[in-house]
């Protein structure tokens, strides 16, 4: 039924990729088992000796991504505690010095020592410095090294009264794992926004929509847009803002396809999908959004090669294990905590695991679909918890003890969990985007962020350790789970949010 | 760049100044903080921007993904007005033409479009760019762009028999192809109910009829029970199996269901 004209350029890249991903699967499959169970091994000290390597010469030698340090440091750093390593003391004092001189005076942080110094808040309204990206990449940083110097050495900027914190998830994100997040704040950041966008500081950043609260008396309506890059190359997130008293509007960035964009009327893309997703969860708005249409593009993301896309009809990445397979973990986290029925839910008990195999290697097929990821088990669903009408922003994802209640992933987990160790994975360190590319810190992070994920999917609560069966690999490959909103390793989350709660 | 740190911290805005960022952008464009000075002194010195425009796209070549760099070309084109409308949608076209999915380059261009104006032509080059790759979602993406915003089209209502028309010929083509289904749907965006009823769609896939029914059950290929009596449900059943990459969700969809009469 294929169109009898020539492959076109779409067309042909895929067919390229999947050759690719499919060979290496076939060569998986005709391995011996002992040769199998190595390729699905995580290189634990190879990924940390690479990620080692890459801290210590965080000095001058970075070029292109000069302005983009601390971003490097929270990969770093954020794949390292994935794997439950630490960095020596004096690294880490190093790093922490380094990030510390990153900081504005007037809060915020820059790209580099000294960039943010200059022009405080007259630069902020027409540009980006501190640049809101950094800020969350740096607090981030900070926040997985733990410990109080790290955490006492963020000059918390709520305090000025000004705002420094402008626009959405890095914003809010910030905000909240600071314990600052209140509606005054959120208000604050709307008005800023709002200069920002009279300003004519119009910027090519990608984006998210979010709405604020109605705040206040005045019910200041306004739309928060952020834009988060989900790509490595780059400056990756930064801010942006249309104002209206329409809510359509502001949800226009959710784009017909289900997913959403960077600005209104762009293309439906995995990080700005996450970004907004999250966002949105974090003030309270999500209902907004249309959450199953959102899901149907989502689940579309996922390709044959197991991995993810980041929008239709683009080539896998893994990136995007972490971009769109977090959205999975921040909607399981809204159901069960909502108790929407729609979700099949387990019966709480560890019996009955689905059937997903502990090795690939038995019954898939050439291409790697996990055939029997999972049977039916509508029989499960009913009604868990309480069905209060908002997600509690603090406590998604620590909320409550479950045990090992179960829910079934809405992406296929084992399928993505072999695309990361298989495709993604460089066995002297480091992961990547697809076979053929180098791996780099940016993949290196998200790869592992989606991985953790993936192994937590069945469960309810990401606390409690998963079954065997849902570990693909070795169970030594279990990852240190994430908070997914802001995607830190959660017992840092967990010790940032005390700090600064009783701070 | 310690010549830059220095001029840059005396807030000197002068023609040296503005050598001296064009000179660190080579180094590094990624720098954000020498784009904004580099605004600052271009502003301070009233230069001609249509040179502006020249230097960015000398870095442009080697930088089409530099989100600065998008930046501060929508902060040039801002001050030279609708006079750079034409000139600048070309060069979009032409970046376009080197990466035809770039997320920046797209984004530039709906908001020169908005800006600026320029969306007589748009259609048709979403149009050739289908021609071209029919699986270029970002082309479908800019279809939709334009058949609900070009002031020219009479919005999504007036436009939207032809483009089911064409979406539903697309399909008919490459019925694998993810991005006309969707286009499909979004054309009746929150309106499912007219979406089912339209002719043109339901003639080609969604035949309420024993035909279409027929098809289906030949699909279910189980022999341990057999298929739901309600037609979503089976779908779902089929689809759990025939699309076992998302079995997990097509039995959440199933559940979904509204419970069958």
């Amino acid at each position: 039924m294929e169109s009898l004209t020539s492959p076109t350029v779409t067309q042909r890249d895929q067919l390229l990729v999947e050759q690719q991903v499919f060979s290496l699967f076939k060569t998986f499959y005709n391995m011996p088992p002992s040769s199998q169970s190595f390729m699905l091994e995580l290189q634990r000290e190879n990924h940390v000796e690479y990620l080692t390597n890459g801290l210590k010469q965080l000095g001058p030698s970075f070029c292109v991504l000069d302005a983009n340090r601390p971003w490097i440091c929270y990969w770093i750093l954020h794949s390292i505690a994935l794997m439950d390593e630490f960095v020596d003391p004096e690294l880490e004092d190093n790093t922490i010095d380094f990030l510390s001189r990153c900081e504005d005076p007037n809060g915020g942080y820059g790209g580099g020592p000294g960039q943010a110094s200059k022009f405080g808040i007259l630069s902020l309204l027409t540009s980006n410095m501190p640049h809101l990206a950094t800020t969350y990449a740096a607090v981030n940083s900070l926040v997985t090294l733990g410990g109080d110097k790290a955490l006492s050495s963020v000059n918390r900027m709520h305090d000025g009264g000004e705002i420094d914190v402008r626009a959405c998830y890095t914003a809010i994100s910030v905000a909240s794992l600071l314990n600052i997040l209140d509606d005054k704040l959120v208000q604050n950041v709307g008005n800023y926004i709002l200069r920002c966008f009279k300003v004519g500081s119009h910027s090519s950043f990608s984006s998210t929509t979010v709405l604020s609260e109605h705040v206040g008396k005045e019910s200041v309506s306004c739309g928060l847009k952020i834009f988060k890059n989900a790509k490595r190359d780059q400056n990756l997130v930064g801010h942006f803002v249309s104002v209206t008293g329409s809510i359509a509007h502001i949800l226009n960035c959710q784009t017909y396809e289900g997913g959403i964009s960077g600005e209104p009327g762009s293309e439906a893309h995995g990080g700005y999908t996450f970004c907004g997703l999250a966002t949105m969860i974090l003030i309270n708005e999500v209902d907004r959004l249309d959450l199953s249409s959102l899901i149907d593009w989502v689940v579309f993301r996922q390709g044959v090669e197991g991995g993810f896309q980041g929008r239709t009809n683009k080539l896998v990445d893994g990136c995007y294990s972490f971009w769109q397979g977090g959205i999975f973990a921040l909607i399981k986290r809204l159901n069960s905590t909502k108790g929407e029925r729609s979700i099949p839910l387990g019966d709480g008990e560890d019996s009955d695991p689905e059937s997903p195999r502990t090795t690939a290697s038995s019954d898939a097929t050439e291409e790697g679909l996990n055939k029997d990821l999972s049977q039916d088990d509508s029989h499960s669903q009913k009604d868990h918890h309480d069905t209060s009408s908002r997600v509690n922003v603090a406590d998604i994802g620590h909320n409550s003890s479950k045990g090992h209640a179960k829910v079934n992933p809405l992406f296929n987990s084992l399928a993505l969990q072999q695309y990361i160790l298989l495709c993604s994975q460089d066995l002297n360190g480091g992961l990547r985007d697809k076979p053929g590319k180098s791996r780099d810190h940016y993949h290196t992070c998200y790869c592992l962020s989606g991985l953790s994920v993936c192994q937590r999917s069945w469960l309810e609560d990401e606390d409690a350790p998963p079954l065997p069966h849902a570990v693909l690999g070795p169970y030594s490959n279990l990852l240190e789970p994430i908070h997914p909103l802001y995607n830190v390793v959660l017992d840092r989350y967990q010790e940032a949010h005390e700090f600064y709660t009783s701070s | 760049m310690d010549y830059f740190r220095a001029i840059y911290k005396a807030d000197e805005r002068s023609p040296r100044a503005l050598r001296l960022t064009r000179r660190a952008i080579h180094l590094n464009p990624g720098n954000y903080t020498v784009w904004h000075f580099r605004r600052l002194v271009l502003e301070a010195l009233n230069t001609d921007l249509d040179e502006e425009l020249d230097f960015i796209q000398r870095i442009a070549n080697s930088n089409s993904k530099n989100y600065q760099l998008w930046h501060h070309r929508r902060w040039v084109i801002e001050r030279l007005g609708s006079n750079a409308r034409a000139k600048e949608l070309h060069l979009i076209k032409s970046i376009l033409s080197l990466d035809v999915k770039n997320y920046h380059a797209w984004s530039h261009r709906q908001w020169v479009l908005q800006a600026l104006g320029g969306w007589e032509d748009e259609l048709d080059y979403c149009q050739q760019l289908l021609e071209q790759d029919i699986f270029n979602n970002s082309a479908w993406n800019q279809r939709y762009f334009v058949v609900t915003r070009s002031p020219f089209l009479g919005g999504l209502i007036a436009v939207r028999a032809s483009e089911v028309r064409y979406s539903v010929e697309a399909i008919v083509a490459n019925p694998n192809n993810e991005c006309p289904w969707r286009y499909l749907r979004g054309l009746y965006k929150d309106d499912i109910e007219s979406l089912v009823n339209d002719r043109e769609i339901s003639s080609v896939c969604l035949k309420p009829s024993q035909e279409f029914r027929d098809a289906v059950v030949a699909l279910w290929t189980s022999d341990t029970h057999p298929l739901d009596a309600d037609l979503a449900t089976a779908i779902c059943d089929i689809l759990e199996h025939v699309d076992s990459l998302r079995a997990s969700y097509w039995i959440w969809r199933k559940n979904k269901l509204p419970i069958a009469a």
